[in-house]
């Protein structure tokens, strides 16, 4: 079994990771920003984030106002204190842009992130992984004789947990979606 | 009462509407309904360009002489990627302009068809919002909000891409009144205890300095009239950007002149050793602040922007007011005087002293000959002759555009267009043009380099035939004068690439374009060759022969703080280390 080596805020999966290796605090932060679901407004988002050199670690997005066309866009994203004021800014001052809120910042959120594992295996470690499945509380979605499909909900760590547990066992593939985040309480 | 009309006709009747009097563009085959219907009235007049981004520049030149929208129309494909220098160009200077393009039928998009372009997606980054409009009934409300977007709160450039099909399509008018704008109202009040912490500042500085930038333009005539009595009335020195020269007067006893790495000594001198910086509407460039860490150490800095995203970008403030320029100064200055119009005399006394002894060094004195002329000479000579007149000046990008700023004295706003933030060699040519529709009655200038204003030479064609008399001054050194200057500060004097070979003979190009040229080599007939091309009645190039290798000074070198500028060619030995040098 594989120690659980896992420290918070540790890991980078950005794919524009541009930090500044010399750079003071590097936090990470949870935006919540509501847009116009029009044509492009994703780009848009996106392009300020790779234009400007800002990171990307997380990026999910869907419509959840079908009358007003309006979409909540939740992105995770890392940099100095300085770096986090102006994304907020540059997002907010965009024309599509209706709300940004750090929830970070912002008092407690919630945070979850869907994702599906693939793990092929027989004998010993296929019931190992189902199992550690059942501890984490992961649904099998999916079975053959020699593979499942789980599927989990959790926080970014706990799906990173899941994962590190599930390589030594046969783990094929890993489908996530991304964090969704709201704050807590009304 | 709903109106039905053709995409094309709502384009004219919007335009119309949103009192546009004129257009600069293009016509091409996405574009053909639009020109049929500009063709069938007399309302708004259109400038046939030569090249797309001299109908952006034009438009450009336009917007800053007189803080009306610009709006430029083009083809799609190319006459769209022809544009994209220019709505850069726009937006980091904080231009407002509306830019349509034609696009291929929506049934075509995505087809690779003929003179297709992911228009939207390539203007996304270079404009301040765009849209493609896909049905003609959204087509007319769209033109209305991209004119409120382009002029609301920080100004920029909008695209609306509209398909052919779209065009020819009948749907419904709407009119301005009707257009939904209510979700983008930037603010402009600033906050008021924001306001009054900068007027306590102010009543106990002993060394502050107004250090003032485009936003003071953009926000109006009005915003530059508070701000010049708000500056008399405290007594303290002011200093501006490149971009917001004309704001005070630079004949005011306060004017220190231009800062930043061509700026004057005293005036980046007062940057550094001020104890309350007040920034109104700039946005602490590059250009300014030269070394960050070494940036104005010991100030208190307030700064007033109406754009949140300025504010602790590059340079972290003590108070930052979210803002219109005209509405803070406003306020901060009626808080002032309800609170007894105070300031700090005795300071004020000393700061003053020592700003006189900076300014007794003189740091635009240069070398003058009696042989050849010297580019500062010119400008001087230049300013002389013209001072007085109703005109405008604008530049080319390079040592003439320093120069210009140095060496010529705006007393209003909205006299002087260049290419900031950008840096866009061809502006200036285009950018005249476009100033003198707005003002056919003014004399307008255009200060450049050989280099740069071949770039969009074309554009005289457009001058002639819209009779604009734009002169066009070119302080020809037969060289790329800026580069020059790097190559010697920092590339072992190794001049790569940076002369103009095989140069025309613009007196003979001017007569091909069918208007006046001239040049002149010897000082003595500098001034009477000035009066002529004031005198003529139609466009003119003035090729001066200026001294070749000539460099722009004062000077701040890449990384290195205010208090370390080079006055002169003594100064300039191994300055820049390998850590400026990768600077630009």
């Amino acid at each position: 079994m594989s120690p659980l080596n896992i420290t918070k805020g540790a890991t980078s999966h950005s794919a524009y990771d541009l930090r500044d290796p010399n750079a003071p605090v590097i936090e990470t932060h949870t935006l919540a920003v509501v847009v116009d679901n029009e044509s492009g407004v994703l780009a848009r988002v996106i392009g300020l984030f790779s234009g400007r050199g800002y990171n990307i670690e997380s990026l999910t997005v869907a419509e959840v106002d079908h009358t007003a066309h309006q979409s909540r866009i939740t992105v995770v994203t890392t940099g100095t204190p300085q770096v986090i004021e102006q994304i907020k800014a540059q997002l907010a001052r965009m024309v599509p842009v209706h709300e940004v809120h750090d929830l970070t910042v912002e008092g407690p959120a919630v945070q979850r992130e869907l994702a599906l594992f693939k793990v092929a295996g027989k004998g010993d470690a296929r019931i190992e992984a189902l199992r550690l499945a059942e501890i984490f509380r992961a649904n099998v979605v999916d079975s053959t004789l020699e593979s499942f499909v789980f599927e989990m909900t959790g926080t970014p760590e706990k799906i990173d947990a899941f994962a590190d547990l599930m390589r030594p066992l046969g783990l094929r593939e890993i489908a996530r979606t991304g964090v969704a985040a709201l704050s807590r309480g009304a | 009462m709903t109106r039905q009309m053709t995409g094309a006709d709502m384009v004219v009747q919007a335009l119309k509407d949103q009192g546009v009097d004129v257009v600069f563009g293009y016509p091409g085959g996405a574009v053909l309904p639009i020109y049929d219907a500009i063709f069938q009235q007399n309302d708004i007049r259109h400038i046939l360009v030569r090249h797309e981004q001299g109908a952006i520049h034009m438009a450009e030149g336009y917007a800053r002489s007189t803080g009306k929208v610009g709006v430029a129309l083009v083809t799609s494909g190319p006459g769209a990627t022809n544009a994209v220098t220019g709505l850069t160009d726009a937006l980091l200077d904080s231009i407002p302009l509306v830019v349509l393009t034609g696009q291929v039928p929506t049934f075509m998009i995505g087809t690779d068809a003929f003179q297709e372009a992911d228009t939207v997606g390539i203007t996304r980054p270079c404009t301040k919002h765009n849209w493609l409009v896909k049905e003609t009934d959204k087509l007319s409300e769209t033109i209305h909000q991209a004119f409120h977007v382009a002029r609301s709160g920080r100004p920029g450039p909008v695209l609306i891409d509209i398909p052919k099909d779209v065009q020819f399509a009948t749907g419904e008018y709407c009119a301005p009144v009707k257009a939904k704008v209510s979700h983008y109202q930037p603010r402009v009040k600033g906050d008021i205890d924001a306001i009054t912490a900068l007027v306590e500042m102010m009543e106990t500085a002993e060394r502050p300095v107004f250090y003032t930038g485009g936003g003071v333009i953009n926000s109006g005539v009005a915003a530059s009239q508070l701000l010049r009595e708000f500056v008399e009335a405290t007594g303290f020195p002011i200093t501006s950007t490149l971009m917001g020269l004309g704001a005070y007067p630079a004949s005011g006893k306060a004017w220190l002149g231009m800062l930043g790495m061509h700026g004057l000594y005293e005036a980046n001198l007062a940057m550094y050793g001020c104890d309350l910086m007040i920034n109104i509407g700039a946005r602490f460039d590059d250009r300014i602040t030269g070394r960050i860490a070494d940036f104005s150490p010991n100030s208190r800095k307030v700064h007033v922007d109406i754009d949140p995203s300025s504010i602790n970008k590059v340079i972290r403030v003590d108070v930052g007011i979210v803002g219109d320029v005209g509405h803070v100064l406003e306020d901060a200055l009626r808080i002032w005087k309800a609170r007894g119009r105070k300031v700090n005399k005795a300071g004020l006394a000393k700061w003053w002293a020592q700003i006189a002894e900076w300014r007794a060094v003189k740091c635009l004195s240069y070398k003058n000959s009696s042989s050849v002329i010297k580019p500062q000479y010119a400008l001087e000579r230049l300013e002389v002759l013209t001072k007085g007149m109703d005109r405008y000046i604008t530049t080319e990008v390079g040592q003439h555009q320093m120069w210009a700023a140095q060496y010529l004295g705006f007393e209003a706003p909205n006299r002087w267009m260049t290419s900031g933030g950008l840096g866009t060699m061809g502006y200036g040519l285009p950018a005249s043009i476009g100033v003198q529709v707005a003002h056919p009655d003014s004399l307008v200038i255009n200060v450049a380099g050989e280099a740069s204003w071949l770039m969009n030479m074309q554009e005289m064609g457009t001058a002639m035939q819209f009779r604009a008399p734009v002169k066009q001054f070119i302080l020809n050194n037969e060289r790329l004068g800026m580069v020059r200057q790097w190559q010697e500060l920092l590339h072992g004097e190794r001049y790569s690439q940076s002369w103009s070979e095989s140069l025309p003979d613009f007196v003979k190009l001017a007569e091909a374009f069918g208007c006046k040229g001239i040049q002149v080599s010897d000082p003595k007939d500098l001034d009477d060759a000035i009066m002529e091309m004031i005198r003529y009645d139609g466009p003119f190039i003035f090729d001066c022969r200026v001294e070749k290798h000539e460099n722009c000074f004062p000077m701040i070198p890449s990384g290195k703080p205010h208090n370390e500028m080079l006055l002169g060619d003594a100064d300039t030995q191994g300055v820049i280390k390998a850590a400026g040098a990768v600077l630009v």
